[in-house]
């Protein structure tokens, strides 16, 4: 058996591995156009809510507790006009096993890889999924491996990271770790292909129906501390998964009218594939490194229809900057007395700034945190930006230049929610759908799965068709 | 100690890709090095001292060679050093909900 192993040789085999690795055929739900069956796909490869809720709870997944952060509320309404300012509320993900909501994501996939008889599961990620995964396979008895990018090329590698991968040995996992470079997914084909585990990928149907529990757990919670649903959830926005299972389980638990706001920390001008910027920004996860190209794109991820379709579900997009999220961190273990991980907080930092245009009657959750410890704190965060050449300053965070400083705000009035034009967004992802597909007719079948696919109308797909000058 | 024998849990090192083996897609920074890889075990030869070509089994199981860099790795990462300029937020936080400072 002498396979090509070279780069090109895995990636030429790389259907044929995922296949193996995945158990899904995605050509199914296919058609020959652009337009592809999601709720079909999600129905006939997935669990049910009440499946996944019973899969979950096996292994002490979900049912995490909800706070309302009266002090923070009491501080938007300090500075925001008179009348307004929203209570906040926050979803405790960190209580989850593995300390966020990614136990939810492999919870579903760890279990459905044990029942199809996998010996083991692989995960690519330097984030919380890896503990997740790690944490769900070692209650099911199943061998994990879970591949990081870790270090540049001098070897420094991020507190953050390498707290994951300590976390991930805990659980005794064997931890892969990489320098920078997307060819971390040849690695991940090498391993699936000599190890025939399962492929854990963040963006399986099960993965993402994972996380319908966390909507789903929201609406029910609200209904039964306050009475109704909330107005605003914010989801902190990376590859879209957070965001798309739990709009999708606010639907399903019939919340219709909550407003579903992303949340991506500002790290423009910064190279996800460069070994020398690598190390120069402080979030490793929840940033528009991952936001933007996967909302414009979903189907870049590792198999090959994502079911993490962020611009479905998505009211608004904002952005928050590093100071910012580092700020409210401090603000929330100073004032609520819950110390939680930064890159969770994303979406309060957002959160806290949308709650001033809100009135004061209305409800906004941030709907998730993650644990905190060393590494994976503020502190040591700072601390490795400073050694790297990044600056802290305490200053007006709206100059803060990724990469180049970290800007505190000197005062929180200064927090703020940036707008994205999601228009923008969705016009870059019909786009990027045409130039990959090659098509250059679309059918009323393929408009209307564009109209879905980014919660819009025909009007406004079909404009942009014109504007592309492609036929229908 | 620089002496690793048999069963010792230990990290190797491995290059993955060279420079000129790498994607064709990755920026000119990171072409010009190598990807690079670390993995920990347990040592499967007799006795190997660091920098010697091994043999480790990984904690699940898994047999993989490359270049010994560490005997009984361990985790250096920790709370970091202090940061003066977080010193002020709380302060500022109880100082504002105490004092009104309200925005009439």
């Amino acid at each position: 058996m002498n396979r090509d192993m070279s780069y090109q040789g895995v990636m030429s085999r790389k259907n044929e591995i995922m296949k193996k690795a995945v158990g899904i055929d995605y050509e199914r739900f296919e058609s020959k156009g652009i337009a592809f069956d999601y709720e079909r796909m999600m129905r006939e490869t997935g669990y049910s809510l009440q499946e996944i809720q019973r899969i979950q709870s096996e292994t002490g997944v979900g049912n995490t507790p909800i706070y309302e952060l009266k002090n923070l509320t009491a501080l938007a309404r300090k500075l925001a006009p008179k009348g307004k300012g929203a209570r906040i509320f926050i979803k405790d993900e960190a209580c989850n096993p593995s300390g966020s909501f990614k136990a939810r994501r492999a919870a579903t996939s760890i279990y459905h890889a044990k029942r199809k008889g996998y010996k083991g599961v692989i995960a690519a990620t330097s984030g919380n999924y890896g503990a997740a995964v790690a944490s769900q396979a070692a209650m099911k008895g199943l061998k994990c491996i879970i591949v990081q990018e870790c270090y540049d090329s001098r070897g420094i590698g991020q507190p953050e990271i390498i707290e994951k991968a300590r976390k991930c040995e805990a659980y005794g996992a064997e931890v892969v770790q990489l320098t920078v470079g997307p060819e971390l997914f040849y690695t991940f084909l090498k391993l699936l292909e000599e190890t025939g585990y399962f492929n854990a990928s963040l963006y399986t149907p099960f993965g993402i129906a994972g996380v319908e529990t966390l909507g789903y757990e929201l609406a029910m919670q609200f209904r039964e501390l306050v009475g109704r649903d909330p107005d605003v959830v914010v989801a902190t926005n990376a590859g879209g998964g957070n965001l798309t299972g739990t709009a999708r389980g606010l639907i399903k638990a019939g919340a219709y009218d909550v407003k579903i706001v992303g949340a991506s920390v500002n790290l423009k001008g910064l190279h996800m594939a460069s070994d020398t910027q690598f190390n120069r920004k402080s979030f490793t996860t929840g940033h528009t490194g991952f936001g933007i190209p996967f909302a414009t794109w979903p189907d870049r991820s590792d198999v090959p229809r994502s079911a993490a379709r962020p611009l479905r579900y998505m009211d608004r997009y904002v952005t928050v900057n590093q100071g910012e999220v580092f700020y409210i961190t401090e603000a929330l273990a100073q004032l609520e007395g819950l110390e939680r991980g930064p890159a969770g907080n994303t979406s309060l930092a957002a959160a806290f700034a949308l709650a001033q245009e809100l009135d004061e009657d209305q409800i906004i959750v941030a709907q998730e945190t993650e644990y905190t410890g060393a590494g994976k704190h503020i502190q040591p965060q700072l601390t490795f930006a400073k050694e790297n050449g990044v600056d802290i300053i305490i200053g007006n965070p709206d100059e803060e230049v990724p990469g180049k400083n970290i800007i505190l705000p000197s005062h929180p009035s200064q927090i703020k929610a940036r707008d994205l034009d999601l228009d923008k967004i969705k016009k870059s992802y019909i786009k990027n759908c045409i130039e990959t597909t090659k098509i250059d007719y679309l059918t009323k079948e393929d408009i209307d799965f564009l109209v879905e696919d980014t919660k819009s109308n025909e009007e406004f797909v079909k404009q942009i068709l014109d504007e592309l000058g492609v036929k229908y | 100690m620089n002496k690793a024998k048999k069963g010792d849990w230990v990290r190797i090192y491995n290059v993955v890709l060279k420079p000129e083996e790498r994607a064709p897609q990755v920026p000119d920074d990171t072409k010009k090095v190598p990807l690079e890889m670390w993995v920990k075990g347990f040592l499967l030869n007799e006795e190997a001292k660091i920098g010697d070509e091994v043999e480790i089994e990984t904690y699940i199981g898994r047999k993989i060679k490359g270049k010994l860099v560490e005997i009984n790795p361990y985790y250096n990462h920790d709370y970091g050093k202090c940061i003066p300029e977080l010193m002020f937020i709380g302060r500022q936080l109880r100082g504002i909900l105490e004092d009104g400072e309200d925005n009439e």
